[in-house]
């Protein structure tokens, strides 16, 4: 045996060496990686995630609507028990929350399990603003029918479980989209019932149905 | 012959050219060919007619002009999705995008059996944006627009038929009233009512075809028909979660047919100025 080949086999026997050394920690290291947040949008949902009750909410009667298991072209309201606040806000996203984390079996839920709640608001005329994640449209399954389903469910479920709102605006990731993923129309308002018992000053028109855009503001000149 | 000369016989060349259009100018206008005689009688102006006298019996009234008679001539078939948007997809692969072309081809054999001119909104895998496909609608006289969709979800087999709602526009309506220039955004403002009731014929049609779906038509606020300015309505057939496209593809002549008599049913509604 020359003298180079011996020296060739004994580096590559050092390399083997080396490799069964460091092979633990290599290991170890994927792992870490592979439990670590894998976007930058689910380590911003965790962080901006609101609970889904606090302390000193009230656990109530929540009436949720998903999609009926007799009829899958239309909802049927189910009752649950809910922590639910007395803010108005707070309150909307637990119900919106529990609506797409807690629908009684994957084939009645309207919204995609994916999908979270970003923010929301109460303007001063109750129209309330709901901003949902990217997946709300990229996970929703494609269609009239889906798509109306899932607004449907978000106002008849605000609409039976808190006064307040009138009509609803989505937007996705924080912007206006033009569609929720695909069909329907995102442009306007839709409006939200009100509570059974509750007669407010704006009957809100059959749900589904959006609402006129609300009229441009204007600027006046003095 | 010196470049003086060649100047000269250039100057008589255009001079004897140019010669007989100045006569004509010059000339009155005449025609070789004779006019008919209704055409003359026509363009030459009879001042004692055109100008009353206190002696001649006073002029009738004018009557109203005849608006031209509303006629359907053309359907615009929006297969929808396309290109990279495929669409509702089913588990087995089925794409939305590709059921909906095959049924736009054959709902376009029995609207042209009827008669109608028809436009499809895409013919290949490409994805017009919504208003490309609702200009093609609007840039027709007496058209109405169909866009055909397969849902992902829906009892499979049964078909929705969709018009808007009235409400889409219902505050727009008290903002502008009488306004006759529509913008875009609502250009089917005016024709919500018609739409609802093409809704109902073909809602119709796909009950009597298709076990399982309604006899009313729904509402829902579809996109691609906001735009529309004429009756326009959204087609969705149950759906891409078939094992595989036969049963799909076995509702296309069903489909088609019942869209074409609907839409026969309409232009008789329709041409008679009724809603």
């Amino acid at each position: 045996m020359s003298k180079g080949l011996k020296t060739t086999i004994m580096i590559l026997v050092a390399m083997v060496a080396l490799g069964l050394v460091t092979l633990p920690g290599l290991r170890q290291a994927v792992q870490r990686l592979r439990s670590a947040p894998k976007t930058e949008e689910q380590a911003r949902r965790e962080v901006m995630q609101v609970p889904i009750s606090t302390p000193t909410d009230v656990k109530v009667q929540a009436q949720m609507y998903w999609i009926s298991a007799a009829s899958p072209a239309s909802l049927e309201p189910t009752t649950i028990q809910l922590p639910l606040s007395a803010d108005p806000v707070e309150r909307s996203k637990q119900l919106i929350n529990a609506l797409i984390s807690r629908a009684p079996s994957p084939e009645k839920s309207t919204l995609p399990a994916e999908a979270s709640l970003l923010a929301f608001y109460i303007q001063p005329d109750r129209t309330a603003i709901a901003d949902f994640s990217d997946e709300i449209a990229s996970a929703m399954p494609s269609g009239i029918l889906s798509e109306q389903l899932a607004v449907q469910s978000i106002t008849l479920t605000l609409g039976a479980n808190l006064t307040g709102i009138r009509q609803l605006k989505i937007l996705v990731h924080g912007q206006e989209a033009e569609t929720l993923a695909g069909h329907l129309d995102l442009y306007g308002l839709f409006p939200v019932p009100s509570p059974p018992g509750v007669s407010p000053a704006a009957s809100a028109p059959p749900s589904g149905q959006t609402a006129a855009r609300p009229a441009p503001k204007t600027k006046t000149s003095h | 012959m010196g470049v003086p000369g060649k100047l000269i016989s250039i100057f008589f060349a255009l001079w004897i050219a140019a010669a007989p259009a100045f006569s004509w100018q010059s000339q009155p206008t005449q025609s070789l060919v004779a006019a008919p005689q209704s055409a003359l009688q026509s363009s030459t102006p009879v001042p004692q007619q055109s100008v009353p006298t206190p002696a001649e019996p006073a002029p009738t009234p004018t009557l109203p002009p005849i608006p031209p008679k509303k006629t359907l001539a053309v359907v615009i078939l929006d297969p929808a999705h396309g290109g990279p948007d495929r669409g509702a997809r089913g588990a087995a692969g089925i794409a939305e995008s590709d059921v909906v072309l095959s049924y736009a081809r054959l709902v376009r054999i029995s609207l042209e059996a009827q008669g109608l001119r028809v436009i499809l909104a895409r013919q290949t895998n490409d994805d017009p944006p919504f208003d490309d496909r609702s200009r093609l609608a609007n840039a027709q006289r007496g058209g109405i627009f169909i866009t055909l969709h397969v849902s992902s979800t829906g009892q499979p087999g049964t078909v929705r038929v969709y018009s808007l709602p009235h409400t889409t526009f219902s505050q727009d309506a008290t903002l502008a009233p009488h306004a006759r220039l529509l913008p875009w955004d609502r250009a089917q403002f005016d024709f919500v009512d018609q739409s609802r009731r093409l809704a109902e014929l073909i809602q119709i049609q796909m009950a009597q075809r298709f076990r399982g779906s309604s006899e009313t038509p729904f509402e829902a606020p579809v996109r691609q028909l906001r735009t529309v300015a004429a009756p326009a309505v959204a087609i969705e057939i149950s759906s891409v979660s078939a094992p595989d496209r036969t049963p799909l593809d076995q509702m296309g002549p069903g489909l088609a047919d019942g869209i074409a008599r609907a839409v026969a049913a309409f232009r008789m509604i329709y041409e008679s100025g009724g809603k």
